[in-house]
């Protein structure tokens, strides 16, 4: 364990991250953002999900800083009274908790599919490279608008809203494994032709194992970089499809259902509903980006900079 | 006899049409006995080398044949049956040090895996196994080095770690291609000497695969020298190389630098070799053959005896009995 730590201290991942500005402060923002949703139950001053507790009566009020604002709700109240900044909160752990979950179920389809298809070649690739094909040519939306309504015809629409998160997590995922699994496809193609998978076979080991312990570790660092990107774009399709009803219920709701939820207040003049959980959502996407872009120039040996 | 190769013979399927890139080979190898195949660049050699382990990848195929080791016919053999063979009962080194070697796994790691996919050891029994065989190789330190990553040794000492790992199931036969190419001169006969002391002290067998005359000239018990697919001379090394037979090994040894002709031009052989896909018809030697007659055009010649037993050539004109 201290050796690992040593070796992470003495890392070129770490010179390279402390020696880039942009790198630490988005890293930092992004700290900051994960730490305040996923402690939103103990920091939150209100809880938006405890239908008790909402008063009606104080339904659109505006941000404290405002003519009409109350000390109680910081950044004023949405359409049901509910305090903003606890919603915001707890909605970004919604975002972020859909983001990471729908990129892992991916990555792991992904990952499997592109493999499998790098490794055998022929007809197993072609097979599974068009099925990647049909699979990009739905939209996210598309395959959100089928499964949701297979879910709510099977179970009814009650139990729709309960198991919305992780029928989130699903749809996102499905929609999107071609990604990993083109670019898995691609490096497992680079990695196959080697030697070393050669004198593995040579070595008698079975095609599962030379692809799991031999190639999948080589293969590895562009799923890296492709990564940081996919958690940002899962975020906004789960925003997206928050923001056009196919998303998290208004009960439960996301940074993209409460910019719906807002949106309908927005041309009378109540703005904040809208605009604070709107600029979360962009800052933590454009964090993530950024992140990305970094580890995309550490982990490409290609790509010298300097 | 430890490997019987008989009438082997190994076709491309390409989109012009199937290619023989093997035709009808035989060559046999004793129980410690080590044999050089060698011949240019696509003759053949490192397909043969791989049709041993039934490995040739797609579009090539084992079309003819039987391949014998220790008395089963590895033709014939299921992918699992094979599985158990190879690595354990035969090995392979294969020419660049550099890639052999996985990047992400410790020596230690790729060593025990070896042993451990043919034989039930423990994790702890391995290991000291591994570290045993790296000393055998001459590795300095060998408990230290085994937790290394292969990019923190120099290319001798990797090769050192790949013969190693062919080494450490003690397998019956070692299929060598091209082991040195890829290394300086100096390192070359050290791991050539290490070598040869290994299968010495192991009595294991050996297949040089190499264009190196020199080297199998010093390593190998006997030699046989393909061109274009075939075997067209074999025979103990001493034989082949004192009283060769077919004019393409002459030519091969004419073109070695020589004491006796210092300053002198090397001779070549006119002239390449023809490509798989249009043989010329007879002899396939006979566009760059200096003593050629009309029969080599018309007809192929097999392999006949030598003056020597055991001395063979595929050619019309050898001094016979």
């Amino acid at each position: 364990m201290k050796e690992a730590w040593l070796q992470f201290k003495s890392s070129f991942f770490l010179y390279s991250f402390l020696r880039d500005p942009v790198a630490i402060v988005s890293f930092l923002i992004f700290l900051v953002l994960v730490i305040l949703s996923f402690l939103a139950p103990a920091i939150a001053p209100h809880d938006p999900y405890d239908l008790a507790a909402i008063d009606i009566m104080d339904a659109e009020l505006p941000p404290v800083w405002m003519a009409e604002g109350e000390n109680r709700f910081l950044l004023g109240t949405d359409g049901q009274g509910r305090d903003l900044y606890s919603t915001i909160l707890y909605g970004m752990r919604t975002s972020i908790i859909i983001g990471i979950l729908a990129v892992l179920l991916q990555a792991f389809l992904g990952i499997c599919i592109g493999l499998i298809a790098g490794y055998f070649g022929g007809l197993v690739d072609n097979f599974l490279m068009r099925l990647a094909d049909i699979q990009l040519s739905f939209s996210t939306l598309l395959v959100a608008i089928i499964i949701g309504a297979l879910f709510q015809t099977a179970f009814g629409v009650e139990k729709y809203e309960d198991f919305s998160l992780i029928l989130l997590i699903i749809i996102i995922g499905i929609a999107e494994w071609p990604q990993y699994a083109r670019t898995m496809r691609a490096s497992v193609l680079a990695e196959r032709k080697k030697e070393y998978v050669e004198a593995a076979r040579v070595i008698g080991l079975k095609s599962g194992r030379i692809m799991w312990r031999h190639i999948f570790p080589n293969a590895l660092s562009p799923i890296l970089v492709i990564s940081t990107v996919q958690v940002a774009n899962a975020v906004m399709s789960e925003a997206a499809l928050s923001f056009l009803g196919l998303g998290m219920p208004i009960t439960k709701p996301s940074l993209g259902a409460l910019i719906n939820a807002g949106f309908e207040y927005f041309i009378s003049g109540i703005w904040w509903i809208t605009a604070f959980p709107g600029f979360v959502l962009v800052i933590l996407i454009f964090v993530i980006n950024l992140l990305g872009d970094w580890v995309r120039d550490v982990l490409n040996p290609k790509l010298y900079k300097h | 006899m430890l490997l019987d190769v008989k009438n082997l013979e190994v076709t491309f399927a390409l989109r012009s049409g199937p290619v023989q890139a093997i035709r009808n080979i035989s060559f046999s190898l004793d129980r410690g006995e080590r044999l050089g195949l060698v011949g240019e660049s696509g003759a053949g050699k490192s397909v043969a080398g791989f049709s041993i382990l039934n490995l040739i990848s797609q579009p090539g195929f084992i079309s003819g044949g039987e391949i014998f080791f220790e008395g089963k016919n590895l033709i014939k053999m299921s992918e699992k049956e094979l599985n158990t063979i190879r690595g354990d009962r035969i090995s392979m080194i294969f020419q660049d040090p550099m890639m052999t070697l996985n990047p992400v796994l410790t020596l230690g790691t790729q060593m025990t895996e070896i042993v451990r996919t043919h034989h039930k050891l423990s994790k702890k029994e391995a290991r000291s196994l591994a570290i045993e065989t790296l000393r055998q190789v001459h590795i300095p330190t060998p408990e230290k080095r085994i937790d290394q990553y292969p990019h923190e040794l120099s290319g001798g000492m990797r090769q050192r770690v790949v013969i190693a790992c062919a080494l450490i199931s003690k397998p019956a036969l070692i299929i060598a291609d091209e082991p040195t190419t890829a290394l300086d001169v100096t390192i070359q006969a050290e791991i050539m000497d290490l070598l040869l002391e290994l299968c010495e002290s192991e009595n294991m067998g050996l297949i040089l695969i190499t264009h190196d005359l020199s080297v199998v000239a010093q390593m190998t018990d006997r030699i046989a020298v393909m061109y274009a697919g075939k075997i067209v001379e074999i025979g103990k090394t001493q034989q082949v190389i004192r009283e060769s037979q077919h004019p393409y090994t002459q030519g091969l040894l004419k073109a070695l630098p020589q004491k006796r002709f210092i300053g002198k031009r090397l001779n070549q052989i006119d002239g390449s070799m023809p490509s798989l896909l249009s043989m010329p018809t007879g002899c396939s030697f006979h566009p760059r053959c200096p003593i050629l007659d009309d029969r080599c055009r018309a007809e192929r010649p097999s392999l006949q005896d030598c003056r020597l037993e055991g001395h063979q050539a595929a050619c019309f004109k050898v001094e016979g009995k």
